[in-house]
C-alpha cells in the first residue's frame, strides 16, 4: 500500500476515525448536544477529501484518477461512480444526525454508540460503492449491515428487539445465498475481480448458445439477485421491510430506506454493468420480472396500511421496483447504450431527499405525539404547519407530481425504459405508470388526514432548531431538483461514464 | 483408494446432515453438525486442501460446534421443550428437494474445465496473499468485528432496563 493508495482511502478512514471518535467523546460527556455537533461537523472531513478527489479528477481530465491509477490493491475504485454515492451517503448521514437530535434522548447512555454505529454503517456504504472485487463487497456489505441491525434494536422494547433479530437473521440468509453466488462466478470463472469476470464470462457467452453461457452463472446470478434484492428492499425480498420499518428508531429507519438502499442499486449498477456486462442481453429480464413484482406489491399492500412507518416500509419496495426499471433498461435493440444507468443515479437523489423530508417530518411528530398511526395525524395542518406541508410536499414528490425532483426521475426512468424498443419494456413502463397512479391513493390519503380532518388535540407541535434546519434543507432539495434538475442530472451523466468504459 | 476414501467422508458428511434435522434432541442435533461438519473437512483434506482442513476443523469443528451448544444450554428452560417438534417438515424436505436437483443440474450441465490446474495452495503463499493483495477486505473486518462488539453490549445491556412493550396495535398486511 503506498501513500497514494491511503489517498484515495482516505475519507473512508476519515469516517471510519469519526465513528471511534464519536464513540469516545460520549465516553467523556453526556450532552446530545455536543456529540450532535462532532458527529455533524466531523463529516465535514470525509466530504472535504472526497471534493478533493473529485477536484482532481475533474482538473487532470480523468488521466490520473482514471480506470487504472485510481484503483486501491485491484479492490476499491475511487471514480466518479463513486465519488457520486459519497457525496449522497454523507449528505444523508449528515442530516439524519441533525434530525436524532431530539429523539437520541429516548436512548439514555447509549447515544454515542448510536451516531458511532450510523457512521460505521455510512463507512460500509462508501466501500460498498467504489468495491470492484466479490470479497470486498460481501465484507463492505456486512459492515453495513451489521450496524444497523444493532440499530434497529436499540430501543429497550419488544417491538425494537423484533426488528434487530429480523433485519439480522433475513440478512444473514441473504448474505449466504449471495456469498453462495460468488462462490460460483469464482469457481467458473477464476476470479474476483470484476473486470476479469468479465472478460471470462464474454469468452464463455460467444462458445456457448445457453443464456447466460451456463446454467451454473445463471444460478450464481440469480443466488446473488437474491442478496442483493434483500438490500434493495425489492419484493420478493422484502419480508422484513414493513417489520423492521415499523419497530425499529424512525432515524435509523430514515437512514436506512435510502442511504443502505442508494449503495445497493450502486452495488447492482457496478457488479451487472462492469461484471456481467457480456451477459447484458439476458439478466435485464430477471430484473424486469423484480421491477414489476416490487413495484405492484409494494403498492396494493401500501394501500391497507394504517401505521406510516409501516406505509413507508411498503411505499420503498415500491420505489425499488421503479428504480429496477431503470437499472434493466439496460441497451436497447440495436445496441446503443441508453440512459437507464444515470437514470438510477438522478432517481436515487430526487428519492432521498423525498424520502429523509417525509421520515423527518414522522420523527418530529412522532416524538410529540407518541404514535406513527395516521389516524393520530388528523389536523396536523394547524399543529404544526411547517411539518405538515414539508410532509406534504415530500408526499407529493413520492407519487411523481411536478415541480418535485422525483417528477424528473420517474420519467428519465421510463423513457430509459421505452428507449430501449423492448416490447417488454413497453409493458413494464405500463405497469410503472398504473402502479404511480395506485401510489397517489394512499399518498393523497395522508395529506387528507393532516390537511382536512380536524385535529384531535389542539397542543402544537414543534421541534427544536437542528431538527428544522435538516428539515428546511431536505426540503429545498425536493424543489432543487424539481425545479433545476440539470446540474444532478449532467453529474449522474458523468458518473455512469465510468460503467461503460470499463 | 481415493474414492473409498470420498464414499467414508460423503457418508459422514451427509448422514451427520441428516442426523441435524432428523433428530427431535436439539443438543442430538448439535453433535450431529459437528459430525457433518468434520465430514466436510475431510472432503477438504482429499482435495489437498489441508489449510482448509485445519481451519474447518478448528472453527466449525470446535468453535462453532461449542457456540451452538453453549447457547442451548443457557436458553434452555422450562418454558422451551428440549424435544422439538418441526411441524413444517414436508415443506422443508420440498424446498431441500428442489434446491439440490436445481445445484445438481447446474453443475451437471456446466461444462467443467478438466484441463484447469489443480495445486494445492502453499502456507506462506496464503499469508503473503493475505497482507498483500487481500490487505483492504482484512482491514474491513477488523471493523465489522468492532461493530458485533458494539452491536452486542447494545443487546446485552438492554435487558437491564425495565422493558416496557408500549407498542401500538399490531399492523395488518
Amino acid at each position: 500500500m503506498t501513500a497514494y493508495d491511503l489517498y484515495l482511502v482516505s475519507p473512508l478512514l476519515a469516517l471510519a476515525g469519526l465513528a471511534m471518535m464519536v464513540i469516545i467523546v460520549d465516553l467523556l460527556t453526556r450532552r446530545t448536544g455536543l456529540l450532535v455537533g462532532v458527529a455533524f461537523v466531523g463529516l465535514a472531513a470525509p466530504a472535504a477529501l472526497s471534493a478533493w478527489q473529485l477536484a482532481e479528477l475533474v482538473s487532470t481530465g480523468e488521466s490520473r484518477l482514471s480506470a487504472q491509477g485510481s484503483v486501491v490493491l485491484h479492490t476499491l475504485s475511487i471514480d466518479r461512480f463513486s465519488l457520486f454515492f459519497n457525496f449522497l451517503i454523507l449528505a444523508a448521514a449528515g442530516l439524519v444526525i441533525l434530525v436524532s437530535t431530539d429523539y437520541s434522548r429516548r436512548m439514555e447512555r447509549l447515544q454515542g454508540e448510536f451516531f458511532g454505529l450510523l457512521l460505521l454503517s455510512a463507512t460500509g456504504m462508501m466501500l460498498l460503492v467504489s468495491a470492484t472485487e466479490l470479497i470486498t463487497m460481501y465484507i463492505a456489505l456486512e459492515l453495513t449491515t451489521l450496524p444497523l441491525a444493532a440499530m434497529a434494536a436499540f430501543l429497550p422494547n419488544g417491538r425494537s428487539s423484533e426488528a434487530g433479530m429480523k433485519f439480522l437473521i433475513i440478512g444473514a440468509l441473504s448474505s449466504a445465498l449471495m456469498l453462495y453466488g460468488m462462490a460460483l462466478i469464482y469457481g467458473f470463472t477464476g476470479s474476483t475481480r470484476l473486470d476479469e469476470i468479465a472478460a471470462a464470462l464474454s469468452a464463455g457467452a460467444s462458445a456457448g448458445a445457453f443464456p447466460f453461457g451456463s446454467m451454473a452463472v445463471l444460478l450464481a446470478i440469480v443466488l446473488l439477485l437474491a442478496g442483493f434484492g434483500f438490500k434493495m428492499s425489492a419484493a420478493p425480498f422484502q419480508m422484513w421491510v414493513p417489520d423492521v420499518y415499523e419497530g425499529a428508531p424512525t432515524p435509523m429507519v430514515a437512514f436506512l430506506s435510502v442511504a443502505s438502499k442508494a449503495a445497493a442499486f450502486a452495488l447492482v449498477l457496478r457488479v451487472f454493468y462492469v461484471g456481467f456486462d457480456a451477459l447484458g442481453g439476458d439478466w435485464w429480464v430477471l430484473l424486469a420480472g423484480l421491477a414489476a413484482l416490487s413495484m405492484t406489491i409494494g403498492n396494493l399492500v401500501a394501500i391497507a396500511q394504517r401505521n406510516i412507518k409501516r406505509l413507508f416500509g411498503y411505499s420503498t419496495i415500491a420505489h425499488a421496483g421503479y428504480i429496477l426499471v431503470g437499472v434493466a433498461a439496460v441497451a436497447s435493440v440495436d445496441g446503443t447504450a441508453t440512459f437507464g444507468p444515470s437514470s438510477v443515479l438522478f432517481y436515487l437523489a430526487a428519492y432521498t431527499a423525498a424520502n429523509l423530508t417525509a421520515f423527518f417530518a414522522i420523527v418530529c411528530i412522532g416524538n410529540r405525539i407518541n404514535s406513527d398511526e395516521i389516524a393520530d395525524y388528523s389536523g396536523m395542518l394547524r399543529r404544526a404547519p411547517f411539518l405538515a406541508i414539508a410532509l406534504g410536499l415530500a408526499l407529493i414528490a413520492l407519487i411523481g407530481v411536478p415541480p418535485t425532483g422525483l417528477f424528473f426521475a420517474k420519467i428519465y426512468v421510463f423513457a430509459a425504459a421505452i428507449n430501449t424498443g423492448e416490447s417488454l419494456m413497453t409493458w413494464l413502463v405500463i405497469i410503472g405508470v398504473v402502479n404511480s397512479a395506485v401510489s397517489a391513493y394512499y399518498y393523497l390519503r395522508i395529506i387528507k388526514v393532516m390537511f382536512l380532518q380536524t385535529p384531535i388535540h389542539t397542543e402544537r407541535v414543534g421541534a427544536s432548531w437542528p431538527v428544522n434546519v435538516a428539515l428546511g434543507i431536505a426540503t429545498l432539495a425536493i424543489l432543487w431538483l424539481g425545479v433545476a434538475p440539470t446540474p444532478l442530472l449532467g453529474a449522474a451523466e458523468r458518473a455512469v461514464s465510468v460503467l461503460s468504459g470499463g | 483408494m481415493q474414492l473409498a476414501l470420498f464414499i467414508i467422508v460423503a457418508i459422514f458428511t451427509i448422514g451427520g446432515a441428516l442426523g441435524v434435522v432428523a433428530t427431535r434432541n436439539v443438543v442430538h442435533a448439535a453433535l450431529f453438525l459437528l459430525l457433518s461438519l468434520l465430514g466436510a473437512a475431510g472432503a477438504y483434506l482429499l482435495l489437498f486442501a489441508e489449510f482448509l482442513a485445519l481451519v474447518q476443523v478448528l472453527i466449525y469443528g470446535g468453535a462453532v460446534t461449542i457456540v451452538v451448544l453453549f447457547a442451548v444450554m443457557l436458553t434452555r428452560s422450562s418454558e422451551y421443550p428440549r424435544i422439538t417438534d418441526n411441524r413444517q417438515w414436508p415443506l422443508g424436505l420440498i424446498t431441500a428437494l428442489v434446491l439440490s436437483s436445481v445445484l445438481g443440474a447446474a453443475f451437471w450441465l456446466t461444462p467443467a474445465d478438466a484441463d484447469a490446474e489443480r495445486k494445492a495452495p502453499v502456507f506462506t503463499d496464503l499469508a503473503s496473499s493475505l497482507f498483500t493483495k487481500w490487505a483492504l477486505p482484512f482491514e474491513i473486518a477488523s471493523l465489522v468485528l468492532l461493530v458485533a462488539l458494539i452491536g452486542a453490549i447494545i443487546i446485552a445491556r438492554q435487558q437491564n432496563v425495565v422493558v416496557t412493550d408500549d407498542t401500538s396495535p399490531e399492523g395488518e398486511d
